[in-house]
């Protein structure tokens, strides 16, 4: 689904607006703070619009715009290291519930498990599984070789079906319209948005 | 062999809540202030460009 605009006279900075969403959720996927989450996007517009010559046209401006986010998360991380895992923490505590033994996949339960990932992990799952990128786009993205990237996704994989007492007996017992019934009821019912 | 299926419906399964979570933000709209920081990056650029 890329959509490249033939015409040469347009500017590359016009697409970054219909990235935006896209942005938010990889960033929300990282900080997992709606607040940080919207800074950290913030930066990397700016970024993004002072670097454009490092565009290359015609290449995917989504993993671009992805790569400029996560290299500005981590060195902000990197400068604020203790904060940012304060701030982790007390979102994990404000999310965690009783362990729940019967098995059922919850999304507060979902939640609870991924802000637990490492950011590398969660970002790997993130672009693989939910934003559709191929493993060669994430590797590009995340500058690491395909085979990191693989083994990450793997790794979170594995982590999250812990983190959820997930065990392979239990997910066998779901079918999927159960799982879909499940998942929505835990769906927090959002108002208007702000 | 089993143990390939159960795994699958579990990868299954947290794909299907990664989709969940990362769609909730696709769908909301985008805030203003990122639409206005772009607003006034154009703005910035015309004015670079004169002077």
């Amino acid at each position: 689904m890329t959509k490249v605009d033939p015409d040469d006279t347009s500017n590359p900075r016009d697409e970054i607006v219909t990235h935006l969403p896209a942005m938010r959720a990889f960033a929300l996927s990282l900080t997992r703070n709606g607040s940080q989450a919207d800074d950290l996007v913030q930066d990397a517009i700016v970024k993004a619009w002072k670097n454009i010559e490092s565009f290359q046209v015609g290449t995917n401006m989504r993993a671009w715009l992805f790569t400029i986010l996560r290299n500005t998360f981590y060195s902000d991380r990197r400068k604020h290291k203790r904060e940012v895992q304060d701030t982790d923490g007390a979102f994990a505590a404000t999310l965690s519930e009783k362990p729940d033994h019967d098995g059922r996949l919850a999304m507060a339960d979902f939640e609870t498990a991924f802000v637990q990932l490492k950011p590398e992990q969660r970002e790997a799952l993130v672009l693989v599984g939910a934003s559709g990128f191929s493993y060669e786009e994430a590797a590009e993205t995340c500058g690491v070789a395909v085979g990191t990237i693989k083994s990450r996704v793997n790794r979170a994989r594995q982590r999250l079906a812990e983190l959820m007492e997930l065990r392979d007996d239990e997910a066998l017992e779901l079918t999927d319209q159960e799982t879909l019934a499940v998942v929505t009821a835990g769906l927090p019912v959002r108002g208007t948005a702000a | 062999m089993a143990h390939q299926k159960s795994k699958s419906s579990l990868e299954e399964q947290i794909e299907e809540n990664l989709r969940k979570v990362y769609q909730k933000t696709l769908e909301e709209e985008v805030p203003d202030r990122f639409l206005d920081l772009l607003e006034q990056l154009k703005e910035q650029d015309e004015q670079n460009d004169k002077s």
